[in-house]
């Protein structure tokens, strides 16, 4: 299970050395709960992808630490020699765009993260179905992508990045493609799922109409955060 | 662990099968071409088989008598007969003949051979239909790939033949069926001239001092008859007598007959080395470019399917994908293209293989051997598209 979420301090990324240095990250202090959903936001050019690279352990940062559940990942260079095992097994990945692979049914998208990880197929797929019914999906189960609306595409890529039960949670403008009514429901979702299975999730968005509905909210600008309270209004 | 690369052909069957029938063609035509050249080699070994030979006496400084013209007294034989270890002697000729069959000219090589009691060197085998030469002219053994039928009667050079007897894969060394005839009239016809050359050379002679001679009247007529026959035969082909090892016969033959004899081995490398040699290299050239023309499809193939799948392949690695796992759906898929395709392939040779002029011989090994070369092809055309899978950076799933 989850422990403490996640916990960043003094994050700092910089692409290119010398004079033609970049500081995309300059020292990002973040902590979220399991259980809790935070917003992230900013404008073009702030740092949001930089950072959430950085949390998906896909880019390097140059500086800084931070700890998942209660294993420090990074603190000045990564403490885990499989970054690829770390995602699979650590963080859960929600994009903009449902990115299901499009030659696997509904059940192995979801089913695959536990199989890659040498859980048996029955059992993968038998995580992976629970999760369907949890989000309302199970009676597209034998479905292709392809044959899914946007929403039933964007909740299975939710079971996709929940199946392995990760500490946290990085959602990339999840609500983007959707309605309001759609985006809404996504969030709820989002917001149901870290509560019972005590994930940190971190949204980063720009949509105006699900910014109200977190309870803490950080500002990303020039590359460095600020906290703020959020409204916390509820989902209807 | 489900299978990614099963997964993805069968989401996108129609496109592996369709690319797999186009490689298949391509497999098929290499197999083929392959066929051909195993047809080449067994066509020389079969007229080698054929003769029931175990020595060939040709003339003395000679390849003869297939890879070059050698000439013998057609009585030598009856010498050979007395040399030790010798069972038969048999005369033998051999000419490149269009025959005439209806409206069309069939090429031919016309055998003439001494009619004789079975086992007798030089007489076809395999008879199908009919029987032997039994007469000393004007009888033929076809070969059935001529066309000819059973009493049919066919015209060489002046003469009108019957044939009695077909036979089947009685071929020369480039495939053309044989005719058999009695060695007395393929001597006759090897160096038959026209009725104007005739004319011409009794004329010459006639107004040579040197032959028409006032006081020896008969002379002019002695020479004029000399230069219209031929006592001349291509080869004498020996058996030997059981147990003889040809080396052992061969030897004697070279140094007290001082004439030139070759073994079936020797012969076999006379054919192989030189006669079909540029044949063989050409077919063996047209492989490699054949192997290599469809590496570079897979190749662009495999490299084009990887392409389309960039985004799915950052997402598996996002998510935790070994490189390993994505590879190895890559070079599945490749090798699963290999196998459609040299399946497709081989069914196609054997369909198209029957209406080839030359006789083509798909053999069980090659094909065995054919479809481990596929599999490696396909498996070193998929690295190109592998390589630029691993390339593939997670960070394209996140975008920004």
């Amino acid at each position: 299970m989850s422990g403490k979420g996640i916990h960043i301090e003094g994050l700092k990324k910089r692409y290119g050395e010398g004079d033609t240095a970049v500081h995309a990250l300059k020292g990002v202090n973040m902590q979220v709960a399991p259980g809790e959903v935070v917003g992230l936001i900013g404008p073009s050019g702030s740092g949001k992808s930089t950072l959430l690279k950085c949390l998906g352990a896909v880019i390097d940062p140059t500086a800084g630490r931070m700890v998942l559940g209660d294993e420090v990942i990074f603190d000045n260079g990564w403490k885990v020699r499989d970054l690829g095992a770390l995602r699979r097994d650590k963080i859960g990945f929600v994009f903009q765009a449902p990115y299901l692979i499009p030659f696997l049914d509904v059940t192995d998208n979801v089913a695959l993260l536990p199989m890659l990880a040498g859980i048996p197929n029955g059992e993968a797929r038998a995580k992976a179905l629970e999760l369907l019914t949890a989000l309302d999906v199970q009676h597209r189960a034998r479905a292709m992508p392809s044959q899914l609306s946007g929403g039933e595409q964007q909740r299975v890529a939710i079971a996709r990045g929940l199946v392995n039960r990760p500490p946290v949670i990085l959602a990339d403008e999840p609500t983007a493609p959707l309605d309001s009514e759609r985006a809404m429901a996504v969030i709820r979702i989002l917001n149901d799922m870290a509560r019972q299975f005590e994930t940190a999730i971190i949204v980063v968005t720009h949509d105006e109409k699900i910014i109200p509905t977190f309870k803490r909210i950080y500002h990303i600008r020039d590359g460095v955060t600020h906290e703020e309270a959020g409204e916390g209004r509820g989902f209807e | 662990m489900i299978s990614l690369a099963g997964r993805d052909i069968l989401h996108s069957w129609g496109k592996f099968v369709f690319t797999g029938v186009g490689l298949g063609l391509l497999i098929g035509v290499t197999l083929s071409m392959a066929g051909i050249y195993r047809g080449m080699v067994d066509d020389a070994k079969v007229m080698l088989d054929n003769t029931g030979a175990d020595l060939w006496v040709v003339q003395q400084g000679t390849q003869g008598p297939y890879a070059e013209s050698s000439s013998l007294y057609d009585d030598l034989y009856r010498s050979l007969l007395a040399m030790p270890g010798v069972e038969y002697a048999a005369n033998v000729t051999y000419l490149i003949m269009q025959v005439g069959h209806g409206e069309q000219d069939v090429s031919t090589m016309v055998v003439g051979v001494t009619a004789g009691k079975p086992g007798t060197p030089g007489q076809p085998r395999n008879l199908v239909a009919g029987r032997h030469i039994t007469r000393s002219h004007y009888e033929a053994v076809a070969d059935i790939t001529s066309g000819f039928q059973l009493g049919e009667r066919i015209r060489i050079r002046r003469n009108l033949y019957t044939v009695v007897g077909l036979s089947k894969r009685t071929v020369s060394y480039n495939g053309d069926p044989m005719v058999f005839i009695p060695i007395k009239d393929a001597q006759e016809a090897q160096f038959l001239k026209d009725n104007d050359s005739l004319v011409q050379q009794r004329r010459r002679n006639a107004e040579n001092p040197a032959f028409n001679r006032a006081g020896i009247p008969d002379l002019l007529a002695v020479v004029n008859a000399s230069q219209s026959a031929n006592t001349y035969v291509n080869a004498v082909l020996v058996k030997l007598k059981p147990g003889t090892l040809p080396e052992d016969a061969a030897e004697p033959i070279r140094r007290w007959k001082r004439l030139q004899v070759y073994t079936r081995t020797q012969m076999e490398s006379i054919l192989m080395d030189k006669v079909i040699a540029k044949s063989a290299r050409q077919i063996a050239l047209f492989l490699v470019i054949l192997s290599i023309v469809s590496a570079a499809i897979v190749a662009f193939i495999i490299y084009t399917l990887t392409l389309g799948k960039i985004r799915e392949i950052a997402v598996l690695k996002l998510i935790g994908t070994k490189n390993r796992t994505i590879a190895g759906m890559i070079m599945q898929q490749s090798l699963a293209l290999g196998v459609i395709g040299f399946v497709v392939g081989k069914i196609t040779a054997t369909f198209w293989v029957p209406i080839f002029p030359k006789y083509v011989l798909l053999e069980p090994l090659d094909s065995v051997a054919g479809f481990f070369a596929v599999l490696t092809i396909c498996a070193l055309a998929s690295l190109v598209a592998i390589r630029m899978a691993l390339k593939v950076d997670p960070a394209e799933a996140i975008g920004g």
